[in-house]
């Protein structure tokens, strides 16, 4: 399908040359690559006059004034005073390079560029413009042209294409080639530099002359506000569970929520467990402030209330987030109003079985730096719990699990459970709900 | 060429089309009156004239199994095209009859700053029941949209279409010409999608890797990916578990057509107003001839599939004869689900649907690592190699990185994701900065998310040539480099690793006239479509400086990097953002300032 461009901008001078159909503007080359018009560049004057500075400093005679404004185009580049019988090409040894130039296939003979531009076939560039341009280098092989060419916009020195059968790579890989190295190369040329003091400094404040200073610092604010992310309030029931277990059957909540914005939150968590018929074995509450410290990681510090067995308050100061592989972690340590010294790690993993079907091994291990004997915990390694989750999500937010939990009490803490008439192995099969909102 | 007239065409086509998808294409379920009682009606309807009329208010809206809240501009969705003539000047008043502040873009146009239509950065914002007044010469032609630009209003159905027949001749001729603006729609609240995207990661996304999927990814890569916190499935944020995919307001099920006699040239403008869409656009069995890109004409370039960012805009002309009819696909990228509409030559004519295609994988280039990506063969990774066999650029060495180190995906050790020793000394690290590219190559040449290789012509880019020369020739006096950060985790978003409201107060200044090349490097695993206001930028992209295609967006690809020389010719406070809705809310936004020309502050 050819597109027809019609009556296009008579003023440009190789207007016939668009307006011909894409086919013919791109002889030998496959008509099915349109893109390949890019190698009819025209250039701007500056371009142009460095091309000719060049051209000058490789001896070859460029007549003053042959770039001219681009605004008119067919003057732009007089290309019969540009006389390169000069050029020695010969000098470019791979000659197979030159196939890939957009020069039909006499042209790219060595013999047959010494008379001038006017030589080669330049139908396919619009413009009329520098030839430079368009004769795409990149895609010669420079490599015998020496430094001289090194200080050129494009690097060429540094380009060695002498392993490259342009000949046979496909147009559209030469031409992603081709052009980025023309942008590193002329980007080394252009200074990274802040602002110019024209510029001006401060606020944006264009809006306030029009609009008045107060309804627009109002709407700024409320700009402000608005892309800031946000506050928001986030809920988890991450484990509410029935347990099963040899003797009286028990129960499990583990909760966590949040409300704050991407850096700093306020952090609630509370965990509690227990057998039906008889009074809750242990709860507890923490609150928490919580401030993002690392992409995965926040840092959270407060306190930490039981709300069974003996009246204790903790100090709370801890790491949550997410670790490599995927583990998200919650490691705290805790220093109570006796002074005692606990800490607990607690690791998950979500295994996608399916989109929906997620496998959730999970982790605690508790420790304590004493003995704290009216809570049955002994020094050292204190509790392991491992368990494995199979939950199936209905919604993101909405999943029941069945699953299995076994814990341990270890060392001196299974002493004190044995004393207690307790079995320090304990293994649940559980039943629950993640919930979150 | 026979003569048409384009606007009985349109608006033939369009009211048909309206009809069509209330009466005959809704489930029976649908059609109850109760259900579309107060419903936007499916758009396009168009407005011309020197005084244009705008109303913003709330309404519902359904299509397919889905309905619920949203907003109509004149009571449909989309909202009416402005039709505009280049050279006149144009009255748009915009009547405010929400309970919220609004706000109307003219996205592309180039207008005096303070009807840009951005609150807080151009003027304060339309108050409820208050009307604002844009009035402005229109100087130039071409395709372009408006959108709401409050809060978050644009996700429900706050945008419409804009052309601009040109003053004089068109170069792109055609026998008849419709809009395809590209949307979404949603049941669930903007807000709610936002909350969802804060909160859950990867909440939308059913296209995970799993332990049963068929996705062709190594134990080792999938170790590797999990090593990094990050997933390969993290194509779009928001997927067709949220989204029906609209054109012109029409789901899949609403039977859209565009009719044609066969043989005639047909131009389709098409539009992104989607809030986090990019859509891979097909016509099988029809080639695409672009013609113009975000409103500007470009050399013509013929391809079978092009994706399409947010915000931007593509111009194609079709020849369609050969069969009754064609099935135009709008595929999301992330290949949850597509939008579709007929090119029929018979009203009732269908052609066969393209199924959705296997979800693509991030690959090496998209972590950042071009060049060592000898896992996958995509067209980013071989322009990787290509620099490599190029020679030293940038001192980069990519050759000694080659295939000695990098035997496929998970050839990780060694290499550090987020070495912040890498980023200039403005960029902030923080926890909103997960990842820092290793190697951010141009991506210009890159087809998009997924289309590297697909069997058949695709657009790039580096393909885009102006059509006509521009007349600015200058080198840019000076580079700039900006950063696209962002924390998929805690979906944060940023520019150079800080927030809007780190920056209000320091917008990205330019001395007025001014040419700068600006490079943008994404320091993230998602394509973001950058959007400048006021401006048209040129792509530095390979073409000579004076056929760079003019863009007012740009898409930035993961991992990668791409240039633009800016003339910073209009003066005042502009927007700068990025164009995926729930970025920009998340922070990804920035105010440009430019210099008046006596100098003195805008």
């Amino acid at each position: 399908m050819k597109i027809r461009i019609v009556s296009l901008l008579a003023s440009v001078a190789a207007g016939s040359v668009l307006a011909s159909p894409a086919a013919a503007q791109h002889a030998g080359h496959s008509p099915a690559e349109p893109q390949q018009s890019a190698e009819a560049q025209a250039d701007a004057k500056t371009k142009c006059e460095e091309e000719a500075e060049r051209h000058r400093a490789m001896g070859h005679p460029v007549a003053d004034g042959a770039c001219e404004p681009a605004a008119q185009p067919e003057a732009a580049m007089d290309r019969s005073q540009m006389d390169h019988s000069t050029m020695d090409h010969g000098a470019m040894t791979a000659q197979d390079g030159h196939s890939g130039m957009t020069m039909p296939v006499d042209a790219a003979r060595p013999q047959a560029l010494p008379e001038s531009h006017e030589g080669m076939d330049h139908g396919s560039m619009p413009q009329g413009k520098p030839a430079e341009g368009a004769m795409d280098h990149s895609q010669m092989n420079h490599g015998e042209m020496g430094q001289a060419e090194a200080s050129s916009s494009m690097d060429h020195g540094q380009m060695d294409h002498s392993q490259m059968n342009h000949g046979e790579t496909p147009s559209q890989d030469r031409q992603g080639m081709d052009h980025s190295a023309m942008q590193m190369g002329s980007d080394d040329d252009i200074p990274l530099l802040p602002p110019p003091p024209e510029a001006g400094s401060g606020p944006a404040r264009a809006a306030v002359a029009i609009w008045g200073e107060e309804a627009m610092n109002e709407a700024r604010r409320e700009l402000v506000r608005e892309t800031d992310g946000g506050m928001r309030f986030w809920f988890q029931g991450d484990r509410l569970e029935y347990r099963a277990r040899e003797g009286k059957d028990g129960y499990l909540w583990d909760i966590q929520g949040y409300y704050g914005g991407d850096i700093d939150k306020f952090w609630f968590k509370s965990e509690g467990e227990g057998s039906f018929g008889e009074p809750i074995e242990g709860a507890e509450v923490q609150a928490l402030w919580s401030r993002a410290i690392a992409p995965f990681f926040d840092f959270q510090a407060g306190v930490r209330q039981d709300l069974t067995g003996p009246e204790r308050t903790h100090a709370v100061i801890g790491i949550q987030g997410i670790a490599p592989y995927q583990f998200e972690v919650d490691a705290a340590a805790f220093v109570s109003t006796k002074g005692d010294v606990t800490a607990r790690f607690e690791g998950e993993l979500d295994q996608r079985i399916t989109q929906r079907l997620i496998l959730q091994p999970r982790a605690e291990i508790a420790l304590s730096a004493q003995d704290i004997p009216e809570l049955g915990i002994g020094a050292g390694l204190d509790r392991i719990e491992a368990g494995l989750r199979l939950r199936y999500e209905f919604a993101r937010e909405f999943a029941p699990y069945v699953g299995v939990s076994q814990e341990w009490r270890i060392g001196d803490s299974a002493d004190f459970a044995r004393a207690a008439g307790e079995d320090p192995s304990v293994t649940n099969y559980v039943v629950g709900v993640r919930f979150w909102f | 060429m026979i003569a048409v007239n384009r606007r009985k065409f349109l608006g033939a086509g369009a009211g048909g089309m309206g009809l069509l998808g209330l009466a005959g294409a809704m489930p029976a379920w649908a059609r109850g009156a109760d259900i579309l009682a107060g419903n936007a009606r499916k758009g396009l309807d168009e407005i011309s004239g020197p005084n244009i009329d705008l109303t913003v208010a709330r309404s519902a809206f359904a299509t397919g199994n889905r309905r619920g809240g949203a907003i109509a501009v004149n009571g449909t969705i989309p909202g009416p095209l402005l039709r505009l003539q280049e050279g006149t000047t144009v009255r748009l008043n915009v009547h405010n009859q929400l309970e919220e502040d609004t706000s109307i873009h003219w996205h592309g146009l180039l207008v005096p700053f303070q009807l840009d239509g951005v609150p807080g950065v151009s003027f304060p914002g339309v108050k409820p029941g208050e009307t604002f007044t844009a009035e402005f010469p229109v100087r130039q032609s071409g395709t372009y949209w408006w959108h709401s630009h409050s809060g978050l209003q644009e996700q429900a159905g706050h945008y419409g279409a804009i052309v601009v027949d040109p003053a004089g001749p068109d170069p792109v001729q055609a026998d008849r010409e419709y809009i395809v603006v590209l949307s979404e729609f949603s049941e669930m609240s903007p807000h709610t999608i936002f909350d969802k995207l804060k909160k859950g990661e990867g909440y939308f996304n059913y296209n995970q890797n799993t332990w049963t999927d068929d996705y062709p990814l190594s134990g080792e890569d999938r170790r590797m990916w999990a090593k990094m916190r990050m997933m390969p499935t993290d194509i779009l944020d928001v997927s067709s578990a949220a989204y029906t995919y609209l054109l012109n307001g029409h789901g899949p099920l609403d039977n859209l057509e565009y009719l044609f006699r066969p043989g005639e040239r047909v131009r389709l403008r098409f539009i992104n107003a989607g809030a986090m869409t990019f859509f891979n656009i097909r016509i099988p069995g029809l080639p695409m001839t672009i013609v113009q890109a975000d409103g500007q004409n470009v050399e013509p370039v013929e391809v079978d599939e092009f994706q399409i960012g947010v915000a931007e805009t593509y111009d194609v002309v079709v020849t369609p004869g050969a069969q009754q009819a064609y099935t135009l696909a709008a595929e999301s990228m992330d290949r949850s689900g597509m939008g579709i509409a007929t090119l029929a030559s018979a009203t009732g004519a269908r052609a066969a649907i393209p199924p959705l295609r296997d979800p693509p994988l991030l690959t090496m280039a998209d972590m950042g690592m071009s060049g060592m990506d000898h896992g996958s063969s995509g067209d980013a990774g071989m322009s990787g190699m290509d620099h490599g066999s190029g020679g030293d650029m940038a001192g980069m060495d990519h050759g000694s990185s080659g295939q000695s180190e990098m035997a496929g995906m998970a050839g990780m050790s060694g290499m550090q994701m987020r070495d912040t020793s890498l980023l200039p000394p403005d960029v902030k690290v923080g926890p909103g900065l997960d990842m820092v590219s290793m190697n951010p190559v141009d991506r210009m040449g890159d087809p998009g998310i997924g289309l590297a290789d697909v069997p058949h012509r695709t657009l790039d880019y580096r393909k885009l040539r102006a059509l006509t020369p521009h007349r600015e020739g200058r080198t840019p006096s000076r580079r700039m480099e900006i950063h696209l950060t962002g924390n998929m985790e805690r979906y944060m978003w940023s520019f150079d690793g800080k927030k809007f409201s780190a920056v209000s107060d320091e917008p990205i200044r330019f001395a007025y006239n001014e040419r700068v090349r600006v490079k943008l490097v994404n320091d993230t695993m998602m394509a973001h479509p950058i959007h400048l206001h006021g401006h048209f930028f040129e792509l530095v992209n390979g073409a000579p400086a004076d056929r760079q295609p003019l863009k007012h967006t740009v898409i930035l690809q993961p991992g990668g990097s791409a240039q633009f020389d800016l003339t910073a010719d209009e003066p005042g406070d502009w927007a700068f953002h990025c164009h995926l809705l729930y970025h920009m809310h998340a922070g990804m936004f920035q105010i440009v300032t430019v210099a008046n020309p006596d100098g003195s502050e805008a």
